[in-house]
């Protein structure tokens, strides 16, 4: 029975008035803003009921096949869909690895098992998922990934750990990548990737408490804990290749995105916005000279972000440096972020002391914990002092510093 | 009606920009800046010519005036190479006063001046004063218009290129109101000139004297044009400016790339120094964001929004090329502090380029009206 397509334009109608109609209201709890920075069991309970009513209602995965939970639709309308939900700023889709990591991955070179087994249930949150890449000594080394798996018959015994698994206590499955062969000549080979199951003997997510004081991130202890073969996704030994291939959906999948938005970004419109409803020495915020300027400044930071995409779309005025602006755009984007964190912080007088959790605090205190949760950007990934490393050495070409003897 | 892209970026303007690039560089090494530093002059009369020949004086001048009738986003693509390599010509000052002719000008003075202009007559602008005010509009010399005359009295200061000019170009009030007058012949060689002592020794400026100047009233300029004219024109200059900068920025990160990568200490390059390398990334940064600001206003200076893209590209560019040539100066270490070390001459032209038109934090403030209120 084939279904008839409606018009883009209508669909897009019919999206429209879908979320309006049915976007939550506000919970009575301030709600995180990443799945990296879910907290509490009720912001939990929250979200995923938020993507599960947007699966059942269509707009999630509709261009992933339809025999694994998708709609096998033209991906032009999942766009619109995604569009809407940014555009009316509803909550981002909590099953963030799933949708964006796991899913494609197992749409991709998964067996037919596997999909059965996982895309559907990535669709509509019943099973949270979680990535277990960086380990405590190897922060973006990933190559360096050296958490024990080793043959035991049809299955691998895990030992070892891994850090900074965001939604760790809540998720069913990890997309891991362990070391099965520890004599190889490189350190990329001898790596292999692993659907693995988080509710097993041995498996030990412990939240972290962030500087912001909330939770959101795991390290996940494996001791003896024991998992088949069956979890392999690729080839033993070839996890390199998959983790790579699964980096690489982080940016929009062959096979289609699933849709919906990660992060609920704060833009510099709120700030000023803000700026106007807060008071500093007798008058709003936005009448003091010095946050004017302040302002002014985020303002331009921001434009300059978005001109740089611009031109660097024109070959002509980057032939200097054609990778200046790419090789930058996370040290800028991300002290920005930060910075913006800071400045709407100190826009609120005495105000600004006031935290998440009490009543008095504007917002509910989403500022000072935005500028606290900014420096994941500026130090996940690479600091932002490696990142002017990097972009001092492969763009302006100055010398590394010489290597101890 | 097409709606324009945030930056646009023509075949005709990158070609400009290649011929300007290669023209600059060739013409113009350090050691003929240096050399040029030390003449009456202070340009090369000659590299003047083969710019007027290239055409690039009539770049923004319609065809109908003998121009080649394209608009300042191509004369940015000329003045960011001329401002990379320290050139120093009256090409800035003179295709702004042949736009303040085109937006205030009568008919008759358009056609008499334009023509000129586009073969290579140089014209001065005189629209300073001592006051240092960079509001256009805050003037106190005057004009006495009697019968077909006008009588001209007060004094005006950094008025560049004064000297070899065809006509000079001067802001008064007339009845209390802002007005262009245009000197020119007899006139022009009436008016007491003395050069002045500036920070940035590429440029010839004077000061300049109109006390008993007297000019047909018809070399005054359409007045009820000139206050949006002088607005228009504190627009391009910004412009034109912020090309010169975010050109002299790239060559001055330049010559500290090569300090950085060929001078050692403690038996290492100091570009592997941290406090150094780090630093250089902080120039690189805003230099990108000044050109893309640039171009950006390039793109839109004559449409709406066109004095935000302006100003941002004034305030990033002053900033940006005054934090690299005051590092480019420290960076050199004791060599750094010598005559001689190339770096003075970035800081001193930036110097000169952020004071003209209004600085960063002048910008910013004008900003924040336009944005915040």
């Amino acid at each position: 029975m084939s279904e008839e397509l409606p018009t883009l334009e209508d669909f897009a109608t019919e999206v429209k008035e879908w979320v309006t109609k049915n976007k939550p209201e506000d919970p009575g709890f301030l709600l995180p803003q990443s799945f990296m920075e879910v907290g509490t069991d009720e912001q939990f309970h929250f979200l995923k009921d938020w993507q599960n009513k947007i699966y059942k209602a269509g707009y999630l995965g509709m261009s992933w096949p339809k025999e694994y939970g998708g709609r096998g639709m033209p991906q032009a309308y999942q766009d619109i869909a995604s569009r809407e939900l940014a555009k009316q700023k509803t909550p981002f889709l909590v099953n963030t690895i799933g949708l964006n990591w796991a899913g494609p991955l197992i749409l991709h070179m998964g067996s037919e098992e596997q999909k059965k087994a996982y895309v559907k249930n990535i669709l509509s949150a019943d099973e949270i998922w979680c990535q277990g890449f960086s380990e405590p000594d190897h922060g973006s080394d990933l190559g360096n990934a050296q958490l024990k798996a080793e043959r035991d018959g049809t299955d691998f015994i895990c030992n070892g750990s891994k850090i900074w698994t965001s939604l760790g206590t809540y998720a069913k499955h990890m997309i891991l990548l362990a070391r099965t062969d520890p004599n190889t000549n490189s350190k990329y080979e001898g790596l292999t990737f692993f659907l693995s199951p988080m509710d097993i003997k041995g498996v030990d997510p412990v939240p972290i408490k962030k500087a912001t004081g909330e939770f959101g991130f795991c390290q996940t202890y494996f001791d003896n804990a024991r998992i088949s073969e069956d979890c392999i996704i690729g080839k033993e030994g070839e996890g390199w290749l998959v983790a790579m291939t699964t980096l690489m959906f982080e940016r929009g999948a062959t096979g289609g995105q699933a849709g919906g938005h990660a992060t609920m970004s704060t833009t510099i419109d709120e700030v000023i916005d803000l700026a106007k409803r807060t008071n500093r020495d007798g008058n709003i915020s936005t009448q003091d000279p010095l946050m004017r300027d302040e302002l002014v400044k985020l303002i331009m930071e921001s434009r300059a972000m978005g001109l740089n995409a611009q031109r660097a779309r024109i070959p002509a005025l980057v032939s200097e440096r054609p990778s200046s602006i790419p090789m930058s755009g996370k040290l800028l984007g991300s002290e920005y972020a930060k910075k913006m964190g800071e400045v709407a912080t100190s826009l609120q007088g005495t105000n600004a002391v006031y935290y998440v959790g009490d009543d008095n605090a504007i917002d509910g205190g989403r500022w000072p914990r935005g500028y606290f949760n900014a420096f994941s950007g500026t130090i996940g990934g690479g600091t932002s002092q490696i990142q002017k490393n990097i972009i001092g050495e492969r763009v302006l070409g100055l010398p590394k510093p010489p290597r101890p003897e | 009606m097409t709606t324009k892209k945030e930056i646009e970026f023509t075949d005709e303007q990158q070609q400009l920009l290649e011929i300007a690039e290669n023209f600059c560089r060739d013409k113009s090494p350090v050691s003929a800046v240096r050399t040029q530093i030390e003449t009456e002059g202070g340009y090369d009369p000659a590299i003047w010519k083969e710019m007027g020949d290239l055409g690039w004086l009539g770049i923004a001048i319609p065809e109908e005036f003998g121009g080649s009738g394209l608009s300042m986003a191509e004369v940015v693509t000329i003045a960011e190479p001329l401002g990379r390599n320290l050139l120093a010509t009256p090409f800035v000052s003179t295709t702004l006063a042949a736009q303040l002719c085109l937006d205030a000008g009568t008919d008759a003075q358009k056609t008499s001046y334009l023509p000129a202009v586009a073969e290579g007559a140089i014209v001065a602008l005189a629209l300073n004063e001592a006051h240092g005010d960079w509001n256009l509009s805050h003037i106190t010399c005057t004009g006495e218009v009697s019968g077909d005359t006008v009588t001209l009295s007060g004094q005006k200061v950094q008025v560049t290129d004064a000297k070899g000019a065809a006509a000079i170009v001067a802001t008064v009030k007339i009845n209390g109101k802002p007005a262009l007058a245009i000197l020119t012949g007899e006139a022009k060689e009436k008016v007491t000139m003395t050069r002045e002592t500036v920070i940035d020794e590429t440029r010839r400026s004077f000061r300049v004297s109109l006390d008993g100047v007297t000019i047909p009233a018809s070399n005054i300029m359409d007045q009820t044009k000139t206050e949006a004219a002088l607005a228009r024109h504190h627009k391009l200059s910004c412009l034109l400016l912020s090309a010169e900068s975010c050109g002299g920025t790239a060559a001055c990160l330049n010559t500290i790339l090569e300090y950085l990568t060929t001078r050692r200490q403690f038996d290492r390059f100091i570009g592997s120094y941290q406090s150094l390398k780090h630093t250089s990334v902080d120039i690189l940064t805003g230099m990108e964001a000044a050109r893309s600001f640039l171009y950006h206003a390039a793109t839109h200076v004559d449409d709406e929004g066109g004095e935000i893209a302006v100003r941002m590209a004034k305030a990033q560019s002053s900033d940006v090329f005054s934090f690299a040539g005051d590092r480019a100066i420290q960076f050199h270490g004791g060599f750094g502090f010598t005559y001689e070390c190339d770096a003075q001459l970035y800081r001193r032209r930036a110097l000169w380029n952020t004071n003209q038109s209004g600085d960063g934090a002048y910008h910013r403030k004008r900003l924040a009206s336009l944005l915040l209120d």
